[in-house]
C-alpha cells in the first residue's frame, strides 16, 4: 500500500483540477469543517497575540493553545477529532448534501472502523445525463461489466446484494452487502453485512458538471486474516487506485459508446499462442 | 491472412497471421483492396515511436469492402465499399461531438499509457504503437474496424481506389494543414517537405485561395511534382531558405509556413547535427530543424501549421521568435472524419485527382523492400500502394 500511496501523491498533484481528481490525502487529513477552520484561525490568532503580550506562564499556555488552533485552522486537521473518528469536513468540502450524508456516503473508513486494508477514491466525468449514470450504477449487477475485480453481483430483496470477486490467482471471494444510503441522482452507499468474511464498503457520489456527470467513487476492503486476506489484498493488484481509475474509464466508455474499446483477442504477428500475445491483447493489464 | 508486421527497428516482414474477428458490437471487418505506406510509418520503421511490439500489424491508410458487421452497426452492409479514417473515434464523447475526432476520449484502450506522456490521451490509431491503442493496422488482407458505424466512409463505385484511398489520411492531412493557415485570397504559403502530405498541402493551399505556394525539399523529383501543381520551388541544400523566402515575399516572409516534415528532419545545418547527436544520445527524441526554420522564416503575425508528426520532446524551439513575432502555431493529428464529404466532392468535381502522388503499386509481399525504397527516397518513390488481395 505504501507504493500506491506514493504514486497517488504524484497523481494528485498532476491531475488536480482536471478530469481525474484524487482527494484521499485530503479526506484522511481534513476533519475540521470550513467555518470551524476560519473560527480556529481567528480565535487562535487572537489567543496567541494575547498570550505573547502577557509574557507570563499563563500567557505562554494561551499562546501555545492559540498556536494549536492556528494549526487546526490552517491545516483543517484536528488530532482530537482524528482520534475520536469524527469527521465534520466532508459535507461542506464537497459543496452539497448534509454532514450526515457525507459521513455515511464518503467516509467508508470510519464505518469499517480502521485504516487497515485497501482504500481508494477516484473520480471521472461522463458525458451522459446524471439520471442515466445513476440508474446504471444503482443496478449493482452492471458493475462487473467494468470493474475488473468483480465476477458477479446479484441483487436480492430489500437492498441486499451478493458479490463475487475474483483475485489474480482465480481465488473467489464472496460476501453479501446492503445499501446503507441512497439519494436519487446523488448518492449510493453500501456495506458488507455484519459477520461477512470480507468487511467492505463503497459509495458513489454523482454531481452534475458542465461536461456531464462527475462520478466520485470510494471503495474500501478490509481483508480478514489468513489466505483469504491475502486473496482480498491481491484483488486490485499492486496499485489499487490505478485499477479503479481504469474501471471508471471503462464505465465512461460503456455509457458513452455502449461498449469498451479493446484489442483483446485481435490477430497479430505474434498470435496463435496465448503466451505470445501482448498484454493488452490478452485482455489483461496494460503494456 | 497476410499482414505487414513490425519486427524491430529497421525490420518489417510479411507474416501469415490469423484473420481478424469482430470483438465488439460496433466493429466491422473490411477486406482490403488497397493500402498505402505513410511517411509516418517510416517513424515506426526507424524506431522513433515508443511502445511498438514485435509482431504488430502496420498500416493506417486502407480501404476495401465490408465483409462482416457487428450487431451494433446499422449503417453498413456487407459489400459496401469504404475508406477507413486513420484515427479511431467513438462519435459520442465530448471531443467527437465537437468535431475533434482525433481527440476521441474512448477509443484508446491504453489511454493510461498515453496519459503518462501527454497528460490526456488522444484517440486510438490503426497500426501505430500500443500507446495509441495497439490496434492491428491495415497493411493486411483484412482489418477489424472498431466504431464502424462512425469511421468507414462509403465511396462511389466509379472512382478507382487510387483516387479515394488517400481520403484515409494524407489528403485530409494536407487539407487540414492548409486550412490551419487561415489563407486569405492571394496569400503566400511556404511548405517544407514535398512528400505525400506536403504535395497535398500545396494543392489544398491553392484550393483554399493561396496566390503563391513555395515548396522546399531536397529531392529533385519531389520538387518537380510540387512544381507540377504550380508551386515555386527551393532546394534547401542549395538555397539560403531564409534569404530566398524573404526575397520572394517582398521582404516580409511567407504569410504562413507548413512543416510537413516532422520529427525526423534532415538537413545540412548545424542544428540538424545538433539534433542528430542529441537524439542518438537519447537526450531528445525528435529532430526539429524544419520547425525551427519555419518559425524563423514566417512573417510577423503569421501562422505556422504543423501536419508533420512529433511524438516526444524537441530541443531549442525558438520560442522567442514565435512570441515576439506574434505567431500562431496550429497542429495535431488530422480530424479525418470532419473533412470526408467535402474532399470527396472535390474529387468528384475534378478539382483534384489524388492519384497523382502514386509512384509505386506493388503486391503486399514487396512491402518490406518498399519501406526502405520509400524511406531512402530511391527510385523516385513518393507514394507506395500495396495490393494485399
Amino acid at each position: 500500500m505504501a507504493v500506491a500511496t506514493d504514486h497517488r501523491r504524484v497523481d494528485a498533484g498532476r491531475f488536480e483540477g482536471h478530469q481525474w481528481r484524487s482527494t484521499r490525502e485530503d479526506a484522511g487529513r481534513v476533519n475540521v469543517g470550513r467555518m470551524e477552520r476560519w473560527l480556529s484561525m481567528v480565535a487562535g490568532g487572537a489567543l496567541a497575540a494575547y498570550g505573547l503580550k502577557r509574557r507570563s506562564t499563563s500567557g505562554g499556555a494561551a499562546a501555545l493553545a492559540g498556536a494549536a488552533l492556528l494549526y487546526r485552522g490552517a491545516t483543517g486537521h484536528c488530532d482530537v477529532y482524528g482520534a475520536l473518528g469524527i469527521n465534520r469536513a466532508n459535507g461542506h468540502a464537497h459543496g452539497h448534501g448534509t454532514g450526515e450524508i457525507a459521513d455515511n456516503g464518503s467516509d467508508t473508513r470510519r464505518r469499517l472502523g480502521g485504516a487497515r486494508g485497501i482504500r481508494v477514491e477516484e473520480s471521472l466525468t461522463i458525458n451522459r445525463p446524471i439520471a442515466e449514470v445513476y440508474r446504471f450504477w444503482r443496478n449493482f449487477e452492471n458493475l462487473p461489466q467494468f470493474m475488473r475485480h468483480l465476477e458477479s453481483v446479484a441483487m436480492r430483496e430489500a437492498g441486499i446484494s451478493h458479490w463475487v470477486a475474483r483475485g489474480p490467482g482465480g481465488m473467489k471471494v464472496e460476501w453479501d452487502a446492503r445499501i446503507i444510503n441512497e439519494i436519487d441522482n446523488k448518492l449510493i452507499a453500501w456495506q458488507s453485512l455484519e459477520g461477512s468474511t470480507v468487511a467492505t464498503a463503497g459509495s458513489v457520489n454523482f454531481d452534475e458538471t458542465e461536461h456531464g456527470t462527475r462520478v466520485r467513487v470510494h471503495l474500501q476492503y478490509s481483508p480478514p486474516g489468513g489466505k483469504l486476506g491475502a486473496a482480498v489484498a491481491r484483488l486490485f493488484g499492486e496499485e489499487p487506485h490505478l485499477q479503479i481509475r481504469e474501471d471508471l474509464r471503462r464505465f465512461k466508455a460503456l455509457l458513452e459508446t455502449g461498449e469498451i474499446a479493446t484489442i483483446a483477442g485481435q490477430a497479430s504477428g505474434r498470435s496463435g499462442f496465448m503466451a505470445s500475445r501482448a498484454p493488452d491483447e490478452r485482455g489483461g493489464r496494460r503494456p | 491472412m497476410k499482414a505487414v508486421c513490425w519486427e524491430r527497428t529497421n525490420v518489417v516482414r510479411v507474416e501469415q497471421v490469423a484473420d481478424p474477428a469482430i470483438l465488439n458490437a460496433r466493429d466491422a471487418i473490411v477486406r482490403i483492396t488497397s493500402t498505402a505506406i505513410c511517411g509516418s510509418d517510416l517513424h515506426l520503421l526507424d524506431g522513433f515511436i515508443p511502445t511498438m511490439r514485435s509482431g504488430d500489424i502496420l498500416g493506417h491508410e486502407f480501404m476495401g469492402e465490408v465483409v462482416e458487421v457487428g450487431r451494433g452497426v446499422d449503417n453498413l452492409s456487407k459489400g459496401d465499399r469504404v475508406i477507413v479514417p486513420f484515427p479511431i473515434a467513438c462519435g459520442r464523447c465530448f471531443f467527437c461531438t465537437r468535431d475533434l475526432w482525433a481527440c476521441c476520449d474512448n477509443s484508446n484502450p491504453n489511454a493510461a499509457t498515453a496519459e503518462k506522456l501527454y497528460g490526456f490521451s488522444p484517440s486510438g490509431l490503426f497500426g501505430y504503437s500500443h500507446m495509441m491503442g495497439g490496434y492491428a493496422g491495415g497493411q493486411a488482407q483484412y482489418a477489424r474496424v472498431p466504431y464502424a458505424d462512425v469511421g468507414p466512409f462509403k465511396v462511389p463505385p466509379h472512382l478507382p481506389d487510387e483516387q479515394v484511398l488517400f481520403l484515409t489520411d494524407i489528403f485530409p492531412t494536407g487539407y487540414m494543414a492548409a486550412e490551419n493557415c487561415e489563407i486569405e485570397q492571394g496569400e503566400t504559403i511556404a511548405v517544407w517537405g514535398c512528400g505525400p502530405v506536403g504535395q497535398f498541402a500545396i494543392r489544398c493551399a491553392f484550393l483554399l485561395g493561396a496566390g503563391r505556394v513555395i515548396a522546399i525539399d531536397t529531392v529533385p523529383e519531389r520538387l518537380r511534382m510540387a512544381a507540377d501543381a504550380g508551386a515555386e520551388t527551393l532546394d534547401s541544400l542549395e538555397d539560403d531558405i531564409f534569404e530566398r523566402l524573404k526575397d520572394m515575399t517582398g521582404g516580409i516572409g511567407p504569410d504562413a509556413c507548413i512543416d510537413a516534415v516532422g520529427m525526423e528532419a534532415h538537413g545540412a545545418n548545424i542544428d540538424y547535427w545538433y539534433d542528430k547527436a542529441k537524439t542518438m544520445a537519447f537526450m531528445a527524441t525528435d529532430r526539429a530543424s524544419t520547425l525551427r526554420q519555419a518559425i524563423n522564416c514566417c512573417r510577423k503575425g503569421g501562422i505556422v501549421s504543423i501536419p508533420g508528426v512529433y511524438g516526444g520532446f524537441i530541443d531549442k524551439v525558438p520560442m522567442g521568435a514565435a512570441f515576439n513575432k506574434g505567431l500562431t502555431l496550429k497542429m495535431g493529428q488530422t480530424h479525418v472524419h470532419r473533412y470526408l464529404p467535402r474532399l470527396l466532392r472535390h474529387i468528384e468535381s475534378g478539382d483534384i485527382d489524388p492519384s497523382f502522388v502514386v509512384t509505386h503499386t506493388v503486391p503486399i509481399e514487396k512491402a518490406p523492400e518498399m519501406y526502405k525504397t520509400f524511406r531512402d527516397k530511391k527510385d523516385g518513390c513518393v507514394k507506395v500502394v500495396l495490393k494485399p488481395n
